[in-house]
């Protein structure tokens, strides 16, 4: 009997630091902040919102005059005008967002108890529109990435705000998006990680890599190569068009965007970014 | 040296098939190896096979990044550098072997390279 009580009492002292480790959000906040301190320290925290442009002074002035007629005013304008106009049964996406006019960019993506998934903004307007009759919007492009430009319009100057729920459920969703961060994924190996957490600043070719810290807080964004004739859409896309897009890159195959594993990605990397000013939509190369 | 060895045992056949030594070998596999090199050198610049250019400042190509060390260095020849030249095909074949986290794509074990063009990239390597 005394060797399985010392058997149990050595598996406690194993389990208990690992299951800490497993799911402390506010821990992995912090050491995701500290590295980009630390890695970037003439950067102010607030300045990782501006993605790439916050690490490469050479693009910056460029960037900075295409911000003072910003390509993506008019699809803000047209977002806007999809907002209010009433579905056919004369509601609009104010009865489901009624906060929107004061900003709710902020606090997406959620978990949801009741569903036991996580919630983005986008599901949350295709399923506003489903619940009012209306057919749901492509979640890469177009319409899509208007209305939700209008919203992160409405959310500039709000702090990210993201809450990881303490349930197994939203930890294990939580968990899965940092695994998907931090996991080696296509013919070429690479994750996430590898570009916009070790080697953040570094140059690929001639594309210097942008912190993953502030690079949910401008979405979505008006890419000139997005504007392009071989190119879908009119040069806006959502996050997860560019998730699409980052996997390909190492000739992985890309998840569907909205899909369960992107969903978890957004999670995760959204709320590394907690804190620092929402500044949608933005303008990249 | 999997490459040289190669072209010198074809050379080799091919020599005793036509019954003649006429040809010195040392000059066929010197210009075997030259033009081994010439081919490394197009696939490691090529975006679409070894685009090793994304990640290493090599001489004579363009728009280089910075995440790996220079492969070019002024004054430091490979050959000093991987005085074993199996250690540097194994650093292309799979990096991974030197470093499990490395950011360096396993070339030969991910198929992204085929046994051929690695011979050949690993010559325009040694000759930096
Ligand atoms: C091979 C390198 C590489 C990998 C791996 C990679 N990316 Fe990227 N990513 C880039 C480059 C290059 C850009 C364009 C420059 C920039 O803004 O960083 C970019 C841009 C982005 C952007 C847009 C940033 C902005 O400010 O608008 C996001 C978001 C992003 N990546 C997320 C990811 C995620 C998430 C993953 C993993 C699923 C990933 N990336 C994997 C190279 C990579
Ligand atoms: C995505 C980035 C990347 C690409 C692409 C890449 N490398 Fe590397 N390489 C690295 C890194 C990083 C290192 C440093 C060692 C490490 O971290 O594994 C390295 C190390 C090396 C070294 C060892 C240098 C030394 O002095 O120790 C050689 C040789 C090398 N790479 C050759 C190549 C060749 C040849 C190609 C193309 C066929 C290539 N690399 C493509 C990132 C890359």
């Amino acid at each position: 009997m005394k060797k399985v009580a010392v058997i149990v009492s050595a598996l406690c002292m194993l389990i208990a630091p690992l299951a800490g480790i497993a799911a402390n959000p506010d821990q992995d906040l912090k050491d995701f902040r500290d590295h980009f301190t630390k890695k970037f320290p003439s950067v102010p925290l607030q300045d990782f919102t501006n993605g790439v442009y916050s690490v490469d002074k050479a693009s910056r002035e460029q960037w900075e005059a295409f911000e003072d007629f910003p390509p993506y005013e008019i699809y803000v304008d047209k977002g806007e005008d999809i907002f209010n106009t009433p579905f056919k049964n004369g509601k609009t996406y104010s009865s489901c967002f009624p906060q929107a006019e004061k900003g709710i960019k902020q606090n997406f993506p959620y978990f949801s108890e009741k569903r036991g998934e996580v919630v983005t903004l986008e599901v949350a307007i295709n399923e506003c529109r489903e619940k009012n009759g209306e057919k749901p919007l492509k979640y890469k492009t177009g319409k899509m990435a208007h209305l939700t430009a209008y919203l992160a319009y409405k959310s500039r100057g709000h702090k990210g705000n993201v809450q990881i729920v303490d349930s197994p459920e939203s930890m294990a969703e939580y968990e899965r998006g940092k695994k998907h961060f931090y996991a080696k994924r296509g013919q070429l190996n690479m994750s996430c990680a590898d570009c916009h957490y070790y080697n953040a600043g570094g140059k690929v070719r001639a594309d210097i890599l942008s912190p993953a810290i502030g690079q949910t807080s401008h979405f979505p964004v008006y890419r000139n190569k997005w504007s392009l004739a071989n190119s879908s859409g009119d040069g806006m896309g959502t996050l997860h068009r560019r998730y699409g897009g980052c996997n390909k890159q190492v000739r992985a195959k890309p998840f569907k965007a909205q899909s369960a594993e992107y969903r978890a990605l957004e999670y995760f990397h959204t709320y590394m970014s907690n804190g620092l000013t929402m500044n949608g939509p933005g303008v990249r190369k | 040296m999997r490459y040289t060895a190669k072209t010198i045992s074809t050379a080799t056949s091919v020599a005793a098939l036509l019954g003649t030594l006429a040809f010195s070998l040392p000059s066929i596999s010197i210009a075997e190896d030259a033009s081994a090199i010439a081919e490394g050198k197009k696939i490691a610049f090529n975006r679409k096979k070894g685009n090793c250019l994304s990640c290493h400042v090599i001489k004579g190509g363009k728009l280089a990044g910075n995440i790996g060390p220079a492969l070019s260095i002024e004054g430091v020849a490979m050959k000093d550098r991987f005085p074993d030249k199996s250690k540097l095909r194994a650093q292309i074949y799979d990096s991974r072997t030197a470093n499990p986290n490395t950011m360096m794509p396993p070339f030969g074990s991910h198929e992204i390279l085929s046994d051929a063009e690695i011979d050949k990239v690993v010559e325009f390597v040694y000759s930096l």
